[in-house]
């Protein structure tokens, strides 16, 4: 699957984009990959604080649950109330209908310092080859 | 074996291949340690005896048993599988990750027997063909009788050309099946395991990994060596009493077992079933409703046949009651589930033709 180059990436496989000062936050395919088939979401309620670099939430598969980290700080204006009753939206869509939440963000500069497209496919293939070797 | 295969579609795909057709593991990690005779017959089963709880006098050639060795304080240094391969001859099968030290337990344990004692670990491979169709698909690759072969029983047959195979209708999945055991060389091995994979192809065979084989054996209440049962842990408690012949000759870790007895369940292994959304898993605090803390989760995980959040925990035998509310502490929420009754699965009884 592509990484869509408008959106910026962590090092921990959450991806983010912005759009009329709002921004979209998801995980990415490889994470999903690697977790494996999603069971259940737990998100953050509207309302709700976002620090960069601190856990918000985390995605269960049947073999493990994984941590949601904050990409950039800001405020919970909604969350992605669909993936309760389908939490498989996450591996079929990951950087599409699998969004996690949509966030105001307090300081939009922290966004610009993540990882684009390039940058994030040549680090989870530099984790692909290690996990091979 | 690595947790899932993609190629497989995934662990739940796995898994419900396993319940409706057939999966295949290559379960080579496993151990395989030889007892038999030495100066004199007889010396192998009083070994196997002192080691072992459950009561292997009462097996036939060719009928296998659950049992466990125990430390002398009654709990688990491993659950085994005995085989009785011949008169004065036994066949236990171990867990991979306990390998070294129950060869060494048992090397240990065994020296004023006469008998010997055989590593065989890296010589087989053992692949269980698992799934209500696991006897058809391996019935194509051999001339054993396998309808002949009862649960827990096993024959010697030829496989894929192999002569004198060991043929035992055990495994790990709470579903009918077997497990063979191979030459481990690879190009032997690796020959077997695309020949059954050929064979289980109209059975609609699959190779499972770590992540199913877990899955399964949950669902099945079979216990995992450090999670249900432990060094910790003891037989009345892991409430495997129905392996442990007390009234045989004596076995290690036997008085205690009776101490323990006279003295009490202090914890016992329940079956939990979410009642809010939320997924126990291993290690996660279980809390009375009054927020006390009174148990832990052992195992936990969706099941992909019953479609719930099942767990397996320890908890005081005043809370083990069917129904009884137990709060489990799911990262910083408290979520309910309640006892229920286990196995959470148990496989459809074959309706006899008449």
């Amino acid at each position: 699957m592509a990484y869509p180059t408008e959106y910026r990436y962590t090092k921990e496989h959450e991806w983010i984009v912005v759009k009329g000062g709002i921004a979209t936050i998801g995980i990415t395919d490889y994470a999903q990959h690697e977790l494996g088939d999603v069971v259940f979401v737990e998100l953050p309620k509207a309302g709700a604080k976002l620090e960069a670099g601190k856990i918000f939430g985390s995605v269960e598969s049947v073999k493990a649950v994984s941590e949601i980290y904050a990409p950039a700080s800001g405020d919970v204006v909604e969350a992605n109330a669909a993936l309760q009753d389908k939490p498989e939206t996450l591996n079929s869509d990951p950087h599409g209908a699998g969004w996690l939440v949509k966030v105001k963000l307090t300081n939009p500069a922290e966004v610009s310092s993540l990882l684009d497209a390039a940058a994030y496919e040549a680090f989870i293939a530099e984790k692909q080859k290690e996990a091979s070797s | 074996m690595p947790v899932e295969y993609p190629a497989s579609g995934g662990l739940m795909a796995e898994h419900r291949a396993v319940r409706s057709g057939c999966g295949l593991f290559d379960v080579s990690h496993m151990g395989d340690i030889r007892v038999h005779t030495g100066k004199s017959a007889g010396g192998a089963l009083a070994a196997v005896q002192h080691i072992t709880m459950n009561d292997a006098s009462r097996l036939a050639i060719g009928q296998a048993q659950y049992s466990a060795m125990l430390y002398p304080e009654g709990t688990f240094v491993d659950d085994v599988i005995v085989h009785r391969l011949g008169e004065d001859d036994f066949l236990l099968v171990i867990n991979a990750g306990t390998r070294e030290k129950d060869i060494s337990w048992v090397r240990e344990n065994t020296k004023g027997f006469d008998c010997q004692v055989e590593e065989l670990s890296d010589a087989y491979t053992q692949l269980a063909i698992q799934g209500p169709r696991a006897v058809e698909a391996l019935r194509k690759l051999t001339d054993a009788n396998l309808d002949g072969i009862k649960n827990y029983w096993f024959t010697h047959g030829t496989v894929c050309g192999l002569k004198n195979t060991l043929i035992a209708r055990t495994g790990y999945t709470g579903e009918d099946g077997f497990e063979i055991y191979v030459p481990s060389d690879v190009a032997t091995s690796e020959r077997v395991r695309n020949e059954v994979l050929e064979a289980g192809k109209e059975f609609g065979i699959v190779p499972c990994g770590l992540g199913a084989r877990n899955t399964l054996r949950l669902e099945a209440k079979m216990a995992l060596y450090g999670h249900e049962i432990s060094e910790k842990i003891n037989v009345w408690e892991a409430g495997l009493e129905r392996y442990c012949r007390m009234e045989k000759s004596e076995f290690i870790g036997r008085a205690a077992l009776e101490k323990a007895r006279a003295a009490g369940l202090q914890r016992t292994l329940v079956g939990l079933e979410m009642v809010e959304r939320g997924i126990a898993r291993d290690g996660y605090r279980c809390l009375n409703e009054a927020g006390e803390a009174i148990g832990v989760v052992t195992s936990g995980s969706p099941s992909p046949t019953l479609g719930k959040n099942i767990a397996l925990a320890y908890v005081p035998p005043a809370m083990a009651g069917l129904g009884t509310i137990i709060l489990v502490e799911i990262r910083s929420q408290r979520c309910r589930a309640q006892v229920v009754a286990t196995p959470f699965y148990k496989r459809p009884r074959k309706v006899q033709a008449v």
